[in-house]
């Protein structure tokens, strides 16, 4: 890979505040084209992760190289370069659709002509042509969305982060919001985001690396990940609560990879599933419910973490 | 000093003047409100207090005042006075709204701007909304036959750099707090008690004499000296360089204060 596709490198990179640290000697590198992913809960450190992308929070150690350039010295040069899909919106509820993408295309010292042609485009992009004299204050929590997403893309940047692009929407504006932003992914738009949601990262990224606690524990495309760290599939049991303890120790006798006892299910993690199930059949056990299914991220969280995601 | 080279060279002031920008656009939706509210109180305090109280004590004669009409004394006070409301007023809920409710401040902070032009970017506003105030305030003092002769207009900068050495260091402040309940301890700790002290309505020699050092430091007194002595032809030039120096150099230590504190605030 020539070294002017490597968008960003990170070596040891680590973000402290105070005593606490919320970032702890990460390493990665993203490349040009490509969606790569922080999947981890809440706390896990995605969200300070990507404020040092930002180069709005100078890391504490480590090595963070940004477009070629150091964070820090060329903050404002590369931040020129970025687009940014915050957690929280930062719209100017005030101010009409058409003015957040006019002050906001300013900020970057654009023309005024070329800040009309491209608002015309973005607004096209995110299907909000019709409400652009609108004021954004009684505007959908997804079309708000919509609206950071056009506004990030004003500069054409090389970059575009996006921590949590999609918490908080309902799931037809999340489908949405998904839709526009695998566009872009094909359009050749470099993306970085953060996410809880193992099916937004399985749809949208290539490669992404799963975080908990600040660290990274693992690194791949959510393939590999899910061949490496899980099995083909998976058997989901639901038995009565008072059965459930008596159920879990009976279900060793299945031969499975792996089995998690949840609070409210058993997951055996299996090559097949239907098999497992005809097993917990013979073994006299008659679940409530039971479901075969494939791998997921979650799984593959669960079993690095022993944690769910979304928990 | 850096700072001067730095707000003098063009490419920070066309980083601070986008920011001034996205406030200007903000402003036209309220502009006609705060236009009504910078007219109507000077006419409310210039005709309650100057003329109506006016008439009370310039029958026991003003010669506490330096012989003037209490109109001609009042009024410059009350412009000054008045430009340190608005430095106030404007970098407080504004400062706070931009970055904890809105945070239209950390969208700016995402873009090339960095957190000192988005500092300076709100002073800039600040000053023009200063210069709207205080020219508006001199209208007002002329209908009410207190602008005594064309110098008076060389109180309008004045006042303008009175209001801004309320407003750099406040805004330094502003940048910092989590909540607004700071503000109601300024407005009632500071600004009443500089209003009613500072010289503005009774000149300080009135104060027993332990007490007038303390008005004397106040940065409100120092403006409203100097606003009256422009307004009433009585300014030296001694006079004029201790006070513009030292509302300059309190402008200069809130603007070098706040851009650390906006750094640390929006680059955390």
């Amino acid at each position: 890979m020539p070294e002017s596709d490597i968008l960003v490198r990170a070596r040891g990179l680590t973000k402290r505040f105070g005593d606490f640290t919320a970032v702890d000697g990460i390493d990665f590198e993203l490349r040009r084209g490509e969606a790569f992913g922080f999947l981890g809960p809440n706390g896990a450190g995605k969200s300070s992760t990507m404020r040092m992308l930002g180069c709005v929070s100078p890391p504490s150690g480590g090595e963070l190289t940004i477009l070629g350039l150091d964070p820090v010295s060329k903050g404002s040069v590369i931040r020129a370069r970025l687009g940014v899909v915050p957690q929280e919106d930062t719209l100017d509820v005030e101010l009409t659709v058409w003015e957040n993408l006019l002050i906001y295309g300013r900020y970057f010292g654009l023309p005024r002509q070329v800040i009309r042609e491209r608002i015309e485009r973005l607004l096209d992009f995110v299907q909000l042509s019709d409400r652009a004299d609108d004021h954004v204050e009684p505007l959908s929590g997804g079309l708000k969305r919509r609206l950071t997403i056009a506004r990030s893309l004003i500069n054409e940047p090389d970059i575009l982060l996006l921590d949590e692009p999609t918490t908080g929407l309902d799931p037809q504006a999340r489908h949405v919001v998904w839709d526009r932003l695998f566009r872009l992914k094909q359009q050749g738009v470099t993306l970085i985001l953060t996410t809880h949601y193992m099916d937004e990262a399985e749809q949208l990224c290539d490669r992404l690396v799963i975080m908990d606690h600040g660290k990274i524990v693992a690194e791949g495309s959510p393939r590999e990940l899910i061949d490496t760290y899980s099995t083909p599939e998976v058997l989901e049991l639901r038995f009565d609560p008072s059965t459930h303890e008596q159920a879990a120790e009976k279900l060793t006798a299945v031969p499975a990879d792996r089995m998690e006892v949840l609070a409210d299910r058993i997951l055996l993690y299996i090559r097949n599933g239907d098999d497992a199930l005809a097993s917990a059949h013979d073994l006299g056990l008659d679940p409530l419910t039971s479901l075969v299914r494939r791998s997921t991220l979650e799984d593959v969280f669960l079993r690095l973490t022993g944690r769910r995601l979304e928990d | 000093m850096a700072l001067v080279g730095q707000l003098l060279s063009p490419r920070p002031v066309a980083m601070a003047v986008r920011e001034f920008r996205m406030w200007l656009t903000d402003y036209r939706r309220t502009w006609k409100g705060s236009i009504y509210s910078s007219l109507f109180n000077p006419l409310l305090y210039l005709s309650a207090m100057g003329l109506g109280l006016g008439t009370l004590v310039d029958k026991h004669g003003t010669a506490h005042l330096g012989g003037v009409s209490y109109l001609a004394f009042l009024a410059p006070g009350l412009l000054a006075a008045q430009a340190m409301q608005t430095g106030i007023g404007e970098c407080t809920y504004p400062v706070l709204g931009s970055v904890k409710w809105d945070r239209t401040y950390q969208a700016a902070a995402a873009s090339p701007l960095r957190p000192r032009d988005i500092f300076r970017g709100h002073q800039i506003f600040v000053a023009m909304r200063l210069l709207m105030n205080c020219g508006m305030f001199l209208a007002v003092m002329a209908v009410f036959g207190a602008a005594r002769s064309p110098a008076v207009i060389l109180a309008v900068p004045a006042a303008v750099l009175t209001g801004l050495a309320f407003a750099a260091p406040m805004e330094a402040w502003a940048i910092t707090q989590n909540k607004d309940s700071g503000f109601s301890v300024v407005f009632r700790f500071v600004l009443v008690p500089l209003f009613l002290f500072s010289g503005t309505f009774f000149p300080v020699t009135q104060l027993p004499a332990w007490i007038r050092p303390v008005a004397y430091i106040t940065p409100l007194w120092h403006g409203v000296a100097l606003c009256r002595s422009i307004s009433l032809g009585t300014l030296t030039a001694g006079d004029a360089f201790l006070h513009v120096g030292y509302l300059l150099a309190i402008t200069v230590a809130g603007l070098l204060a706040g851009q650390r504190t906006y750094r640390r605030r929006l680059h955390a």
